[in-house]
């Protein structure tokens, strides 16, 4: 049986999302999305809405996000912190593992 | 099926207050949150403590669970008693959750489908529902992240079958991984995920990439590490050698004096990209051994001409 190839969206810097594509991605109401942008969780290029353009990562929080807020009941603003502290987290993880792995 | 304690897994006592059963739920769900949590099992762990509270937190399911009686361990086999919530109201159906397909077989004994008299919602008509997303890993090789590549990926998903009974269902797919992909991102396919319900939309599949360890680099980012063993007079008096990058061989220049750890860049040489990584290649000054009277005799001529000691700067 001949399977067809499948091509999908890498979710990195490059990648161009809509608001449309991220509500549709999230399941979420635009105005969820904009409370994120706000809240400066995410930070779209565009002046306006219809321009917004979001990243891939954008659409990686956008999921943190929902996840943090359903499962640990935070509002937005405790969201945008957590999501600061495990980037931070996550960047001193990656040094101790390049200073490891040097000795 | 195994019995599960419930208070044991929330840490709370059976008389505890609903309030105490929230702050500790609380507590719990944010030191195994799988987004925030490094534990090795932390996504069992949450779900675990979820599927707990999903019990205690309702003082209905929470007084049907109850009347199991005390004397229950966990692990124990179960088998839920004939009528075993008869006399109890509910006021809503056994799920209140879109997940509870992911909750325990002990769960869905005690709190699935048949649980109280009224239906499931999802049993009502004109429901609709979006698919749920799929995540899975993939593992590729360094090489193919420079070349790009096919991969067969066979995913394992749990599904309800006719009956309502949770089966896993084995499907492969075919997918592309582009040029220049990197360790830890994600690859999205739309609609790839679990089917929608009702004439509901598929969710999608995303896919996180990860690299086999390699025995020769190091990834990080884009860029990769070699360790790459060089000769003393190779580092002493510098040379062009050889070294192996993931697109074949190249010729490096070691500049005269090189000591042990000097980092030297072969620029654009790592995973391709916009820009493209670099491929560092790490000195490792390594000795020829002394086991013939040759070698022994140019150590121990270099030990009396060259005035060397490597100590000099500690004074001793």
């Amino acid at each position: 049986m001949k399977t067809e190839l499948l091509s999908g969206i890498v979710l990195d810097e490059r990648a161009e999302l809509t608001l449309g594509d991220l509500c549709r991605a999230c399941c979420q109401h635009a105005e969820w999305i904009e409370q994120l942008v706000e809240e400066g969780i995410l930070e779209p290029a565009g002046h306006n809405p219809a321009q917004w353009r979001f990243s891939g990562t954008s659409l990686q929080k956008a999921h943190i996000a929902m996840r943090l807020q359903r499962d640990l009941d935070i509002n937005l603003a405790g969201v945008a912190l957590a999501l600061d502290l495990i980037d931070e987290i996550e960047s001193l993880r990656a040094l101790v593992c390049r200073l490891e792995s040097q000795n | 099926m195994d019995f599960k304690d419930y208070y044991k897994i929330m840490g709370v006592k059976r008389d505890a207050t609903q309030d105490d059963i929230k702050r500790s739920y609380r507590k719990l769900a944010r030191k195994y949150h799988p987004d925030v949590s490094k534990h090795a099992d932390a996504e069992a762990r949450f779900k675990e403590v979820g599927e707990a509270y999903e019990v205690l937190k309702d003082p209905e399911k929470r007084a049907a669970y109850d009347q199991l009686g005390a004397n229950w361990k966990a692990g124990q086999d179960f088998r839920p008693p004939p009528d075993w919530d008869a006399g109890f109201e509910f006021s809503g159906g056994g799920y209140t959750r879109a997940d509870s397909a992911a909750y325990s077989d002990f769960f869905e004994s005690l709190f699935g489908h048949g649980f109280g008299s009224a239906p499931p919602t999802g049993a009502r008509g004109g429901f609709r529902a979006r698919g749920e997303d799929h995540h899975a890993k993939v593992l590729i090789d360094l090489e193919d992240a420079y070349h790009g590549a096919a991969k067969t990926i066979t995913l394992r998903s749990p599904e309800l079958d006719a009956g309502g009974h949770v089966i896993t269902r084995e499907h492969s797919l075919n997918v592309k991984i582009p040029k220049g992909i990197r360790q830890g991102q994600k690859i999205r396919l739309s609609g790839q995920g679990a089917p929608g319900f009702g004439g509901g939309e598929a969710g999608d599949l995303y896919l996180e990439i990860e690299f086999r360890p390699h025995a020769l680099y190091r990834v990080e980012g884009r860029d990769l590490y070699l360790d790459l063993p060089v000769a003393p007079w190779e580092a002493a008096l510098g040379a062009t050698i050889k070294t192996p990058t993931p697109a074949g061989p190249v010729d490096l220049k070691i500049p005269a004096g090189s000591s042990s750890e000097r980092k030297l860049r072969l620029k654009g040489r790592g995973i391709p990209g916009n820009p493209p990584g670099d491929v560092y290649v790490v000195a490792q000054i390594t000795l020829p051994s002394a086991d013939s009277d040759q070698a022994r005799d140019l150590y121990r001529k270099m030990e009396q001409e060259l005035a060397f000691n490597p100590r000099s700067k500690m004074g001793v």
